[in-house]
């Protein structure tokens, strides 16, 4: 909403010194969103007078119409001869009333006037059009006055072209300040002055002379109030002032008719409608629409209309859209501003429609039609229907004073009777809820300052409301204020009108915490240890499309290409939601290599974050349930049931060098093993024990994929794949060969992990090292060879580590030499060589046993 | 090897002679002190302190003497050796010494050769700024709460207060998600489910999981139909904050909100609330806080513009206010016993201002130069 200063201050008697920013400071205090305070005409300095045009040579010899005119501005140039200007405009004619800038003189925005020779002549001065005065974005010809301004006429004054606008936010509560009406109200209060209601007019009784109108959905429509004005002229247009409020309130001047209802919505908030009356086929109605119906709205919009959806009808049938537009059939003619209405005479008589409509109705209309107006916007943020009656009586008024019309003495008028509001609220609520003691003084004065009516009893005990004896208010809340129905909205009010800005600060004690749990604790710690080891933390989106899919390689039945779809994505190629984060990592690690990093240069990516996996066999439609009580469990557990599952995961890309080469020496190219090691980083974050195998699975490598797994209550589970990407999958996504990735399930991670440690025996006998080196088929994984080591070696087995893997001829085809170093060591004694031999043996024993494997010697 | 001889007479053994050993004394001082590497000195010590050398054959004949004259020649003998093996040692030690500085020299290194052989990674500073934000409150006693991001609408808008024809919930351009029933097939648009608009979802299942009082910030990835660009992204990070306790006021809001100021950005920086509208809060609140860059100095001053505030001198935090008592009911919560409060704001507009970040893209494409400045911490 745009509130010019000047038009705040008819109703406000504000200090005369009084800036739009100091107005802006008080209400933004009262809790008005005040975005800008523009300055209309800012820079604007004279001479800019009311001039007539003598006459008009015009000038042919350039590319476009050039008029050389002679302007009489009577003695403002001081000299009492008519100016000379050139003008580009041809919307003129000799006779007419022009604004004219005299040289010395400033537009908006800087631009000095001053004498100028152009197209040949000597052009001393410019003649405006209403955007090089600022005042609106018409600059289809300069601006033409009606001729009863005077020449000479200080054109500044005369266009209030100098003047503060607030531009107000406001928020979905306060509908009643979408209108002059409640942000004077707000001003008042914030001033502690008193307001002049323009809604305060004295209003004709209803009577059966009125236009016909029948109601027949009074819920959809409570308030409808029917006035006939008749014998409009057919040349009368928007006065100045009129038009100039318009401006700044940000609409477009259109026609006297629709320039009065729009102009008295802007006043009061009471969205208007002008139907012209020879236009309309009989009694107008109110009702839903019937199945199949159509309407054309003003906007020239064919519209094909709801059953829900509230319309208004004559005769024929729909003629509008009920508080959101009008149709098209029954517009105002726009006179002689030419209306878009064709062929059509000028409008001499309208019906004025003035109604209150269910917000809920118009809400959805608009929302269907996706058809956002002045008027839905006030019915959906609630309109006072107390200010209907008043509404049609000032646009009857403005009709007959600018129209020349004259008033009919029928008045219609429909209403749903319905009794005052009344919230109950204990007397010390307010205080309460702000932690100040304002007393019940403050309180009810804000209230009535509000427009709330108060009383105020002594609660004799029952009441819920507050403590046995305290005093409870009975208050009865204005009809503008809709959005009044709790204590706590009371409470607001009281608080804010009394300042924000003074409430103390006070610290709360909560209960001692318990901290971060062990989840938590894990997230941070696996985000540390993959920083720590070189990767760097991406955030993607989890937007996921067929092409991300099918650049990995995945079958056409693979799990994953199962995904959450949205009914709206931001894009048609990317509709559903990630159930593996390697396509947004891929994507920023190409989109790094794009960006210069170099090949073979570090670049390691990892990301953590919720996959979203669909339930087989579960529907996912949640139950809308009430808010009145807590739900059961039972309903409550139906809306967890409707969700995908959501498992954390965490995943790492590499490519490039691992390490770099430079003076130290060679770098080392990131491999499939500091995948699979990112992994077991993960793991042993989270306490867990990884296996890993091998295993084939897009878009992994098929030889070089190592399956994870954990033991989870005793089972083996498969928590995610680690290796070098499939050389397809990487030439698809225009990634470089050799690019390695891991991804698993950190939530299943996290639940095989998290056992306390027990801390080992620290032995301070001497150890015991033996090497050994094993011969195994070559398929054996190296794992398998380790894990029958470790159980043949026994509890003297220290520790034990692959130092070394080899193949050659010597070995024969299809052989490899695994050698170990094994360090023995007792708790109790200083082993004996024989001892150490004996668990060397045991453990060789169980690897051959086990892989086949062979002693070399 | 002469045997003891009784015939002999000590004066007689030349090379027991005092003014002997004297020059065998001076002699051996002579070259040791000469010798300048430890080579030298090892000749140096054979020759004059060797099996060979003339004080050690001095020594052998000493055995000959009759008895009477054993111990003066001995002392005599002994003494001179004593010397010489002293100055030997020390020569040793000085020639030692000046070999392990030239070897220290010869092996110095240029240290200032660089070393980004493993090159570091970094968290991303959303992650970590979020972190910080919850360890303020973690430190106050609060819990860090979490829930799913693909949410059903009644958590995210019904029990929040945002009816189905709340304007407000038109407002908040949602992800909507596909229904399907229970055999895959596509069950309509109105699903009842979406991607989360806001955190405050989690707030309800706080409230309806946890035993009260409730103390709880929840962070966490939302969703809104913005279309990226430098100052909006339809997925951001959020962090709110919901204390549900007897008799909570707005003075314990403004308080905590006026905590997490002073330990985000220093002590001393003001802060205010300024009334707004959420259907989940009553009465509600705009949040902001005195520009902690110039603290308000370039109101009017267009000479010394704030870029941080705009030169507003207020930076924007976001929004608050006491919980609506319809959301307490909704959840089961006794609203004439139990009040409380919520905030809750952007952290990717936090790490706007509070890191002079110019544009969002550059949080969300993962480019590693944005990241990797900001470490482990923030």
């Amino acid at each position: 909403m745009r509130a010019p200063l000047s038009w705040l201050r008819e109703y406000v008697d504000l200090p005369a010194s009084e800036t739009g920013r100091a107005v802006a400071a008080r209400l933004i205090s009262a809790g008005l969103e005040v975005e800008t305070v523009e300055q209309t005409g800012a820079g604007l300095k004279g001479p800019l007078i009311v001039g007539k045009v003598l006459a008009i040579e015009e000038l042919t010899e350039f590319k476009k119409p050039i008029r050389y005119c002679q302007v009489d501005v009577g003695s403002a140039n001081g000299t009492g001869e008519p100016q000379n200007i050139i003008c580009g405009a041809t919307n003129f004619a000799v006779g007419d009333k022009v604004v004219v800038i005299l040289p010395g003189g400033v537009l908006p925005g800087g631009f000095e006037i001053g004498s100028r020779k152009t197209y040949g002549r000597l052009s001393e001065g410019m003649i405006c059009s209403e955007r090089e005065l600022g005042m609106g974005e018409d600059h289809d010809g300069i601006m033409v006055l009606p001729p009863e301004h005077e020449v000479g006429t200080d054109a500044i004054e005369l266009l209030q072209l100098v003047d503060e606008v607030l531009d107000i936010a406001v928020t979905p509560d306060r509908g009643y300040c979408l209108s002059m009406r409640g942000l004077a109200r707000e001003t008042a209060t914030a001033y502690g002055v008193p307001l002049r209601d323009p809604a305060l007019l004295d209003v004709p009784a209803p009577n059966a002379q009125g236009y016909a109108v029948s109601v027949s959905d009074p819920l959809g429509c409570d308030r409808f109030t029917a006035r006939t004005v008749a014998g409009l002229r057919p040349d009368a247009v928007s006065p100045i002032w009129l038009r100039r409020r318009l401006q700044k309130a940000g609409m477009r001047p259109v026609s006297l008719p629709v320039d009065i209802t729009n102009y008295v919505m802007l006043e009061l908030g009471q969205p208007l409608h002008a139907y012209d009356r020879s236009r309309v086929d009989g009694p107008i109605g109110v009702r839903r629409a019937e199945q199949g119906e159509k309407l054309t709205t003003l906007d020239g919009t064919d519209r094909a209309l709801d059953p829900e959806d509230l319309v208004i009808t004559d005769n024929r049938g729909p003629i509008g859209l009920a508080g959101v537009m009008g149709g098209a059939e029954t517009e105002i003619a726009h006179g002689t501003d030419g209306g878009e209405a064709a062929g059509a005479r000028p409008t001499s008589d309208v019906v004025i429609e003035a109604a209150h409509f269910d917000s809920v109705a118009v809400a959805r209309t608009a929302r269907r039609h996706k058809l956002s107006s002045e008027a839905s916007r006030r019915f959906e943020r609630g309109v006072d229907p107390e200010a209907a009656a008043a509404a049609a009586q000032r646009t009857v008024d403005l009709l007959v004073l600018l129209g020349g019309g004259t008033a009919e003495p029928g008045v219609t008028e429909i209403r749903t009777p319905s009794g005052p509001r009344t919230i109950k609220m204990a007397a010390g609520h307010p205080d309460r809820v702000a932690g100040v003691r304002y007393g019940r003084e403050i309180v009810v004065r804000r209230l009535q300052q509000v427009g709330c009516d108060v009383y105020g009893e002594v609660a004799t005990g029952g009441t819920t409301r507050g403590a046995d004896g305290e005093e409870e208010l009975t208050v009865t809340v204005p009809s503008w204020r809709p959005d009044l129905t709790d204590p706590n909205d009371l409470a607001e009010e009281v608080i804010r009108l009394e300042g924000y800005e003074n409430l103390p600060s006070t610290l709360p004690r909560p209960l001692p915490g318990r901290g971060l749990t062990e989840r938590q604790r894990l997230h941070r710690r696996v985000g540390r240890a993959l920083a720590g080891a070189g990767f760097v933390e991406t955030q993607s989106y989890p937007f996921l499309g067929e092409a991300a899919l099918d650049g990995l390689g995945l079958d056409a039945d693979d799990f994953r290409r199962t995904t959450v779809r949205l009914v709206n994505p931001l894009s048609d190629e990317e509709p559903g939601l990630r159930t593996t984060l390697l396509p947004g990592l891929l994507a920023a690690l190409r989109r790094n290599l794009g960006r210069g990093s170099q090949d073979g240069e570090h670049l390691a990516l990892f990301e953590t974050g919720l996959v979203f996996l669909p339930r087989e066999g579960a529907g996912s439609v949640a139950e809308r349930l009430p808010v009145d009580a807590r739900p059961s469990a039972e309903r409550l557990a139906g809306q967890d049931a409707a969700l995908p599952a959501q498992p954390r995961h965490a995943a790492v890309v590499l490519a490039g060098a691992r390490e770099r080469s430079g003076w130290w020496g060679k770098g080392r190219p990131a491999g499939w093993a500091d995948a699979v090691e990112a992994a077991r980083t993960v793991a042993r974050e989270a306490g867990a024990e990884l296996t890993v195998e091998s295993a084939q699975f897009a878009p992994w490598h098929p030889g070089r994929c190592a399956a994870l797994h954990v033991t989870l209550n005793g089972e083996r589970v498969l928590v995610g794949h680690a290796g070098e990407l499939h050389p397809r999958a990487l030439k698809a996504l225009g990634l470089p060969q050799r690019t390695c990735a891991m991804e698993l399930d950190l939530d299943a991670v996290a639940r095989a992990g998290g056992a306390s440690v027990a801390a080992p025996e620290v032995s301070t006998y001497p150890v015991a090292t033996q090497d050994v080196a094993l011969v195994v088929d070559a398929s054996v994984p190296a794992a398998e060879v380790e894990q029958a080591l470790r159980s043949g070696a026994g509890r003297l087995l220290e520790s034990l580590r692959l130092f070394d893997v080899f193949t050659g001829e010597q070995l024969g085809a299809g052989r490899k030499s695994l050698a170990y170093a094994l360090r023995f060591r007792a708790a109790d004694r200083t082993l004996k060589a024989e001892e150490a031999t004996a668990a060397r043996d045991a453990a060789v024993a169980a690897a051959v046993e086990r892989t086949g494997a062979e002693l070399r010697s | 090897m002469s045997a003891p001889n009784k015939s002999y007479d000590p004066v007689e053994v030349e090379a027991l002679k005092p003014e002997e050993i004297d020059r065998a004394v001076q002699e051996a001082l002579g070259a040791i002190a000469a010798a300048g590497d430890l080579e030298a000195l090892r000749e140096v010590k054979a020759a004059h302190a060797g099996d060979r050398s003339p004080l050690a054959l001095a020594n052998r004949e000493i055995g000959a003497l009759p008895p009477h004259a054993k111990a003066e020649a001995g002392k005599r003998v002994g003494q001179a050796r004593g010397a010489v093996n002293k100055a030997l040692k020390a020569r040793q030690e000085e020639l030692e010494r000046e070999r392990d500085e030239r070897v220290l020299v010869e092996e110095a290194v240029d240290v200032t050769l660089p070393y980004d052989r493993a090159p570091r990674g970094a968290r991303h500073p959303l992650t970590t700024l979020s972190e910080r934000v919850e360890d303020i409150f973690v430190a106050m006693g609060y819990e860090v709460a979490e829930g799913p991001e693909v949410e059903t609408e009644w958590f995210n808008f019904d029990a929040l207060n945002l009816g189905p024809d709340h304007p407000a919930r038109t407002m908040q351009d949602t992800f909507f998600v596909q229904g399907r029933h229970a055999d895959g097939s596509a069950a309509g648009e109105d699903s009842g489910v979406v991607l989360r608009t806001h955190t405050s979802p989690v707030q309800i299942r706080s409230l309806l999981d946890r035993e009260l009082p409730v103390y709880v910030i929840c962070p966490g990835r939302v969703y809104r139909t913005d279309e990226l660009d430098a100052t909006h992204t339809p997925v951001f990070t959020q962090v709110e904050l919901l204390a549900i306790d007897e008799g909570l006021t707005m003075a314990d809001l403004k308080g905590t909100l006026d905590h997490m100021v002073a330990s985000l950005f220093g002590e001393g920086l003001g802060t205010r609330l300024r009334p707004s509208y959420f259907p989940f809060t009553e009465p509600s609140a705009e949040m902001d806080m005195v520009c902690f860059v110039c603290r308000g100095a370039s109101v009017g001053d267009p000479e010394h513009p704030c870029r941080t505030c705009g030169s507003e001198g207020w930076i924007e935090l976001g929004g608050c206010g006491m919980v609506n008592p319809r959301v307490l009911t909704a959840c089961g919560v006794d609203p004439e016993r139990y009040s409380g409060f919520a905030f809750g704001f952007g952290i990717e507009r936090m790490l706007m201002f509070r890191h002079n970040v110019e544009d969002m893209r550059d949080m969300v494409e993962g480019d590693v130069r944005f990241a990797l400045p900001f470490g482990m911490e923030i």
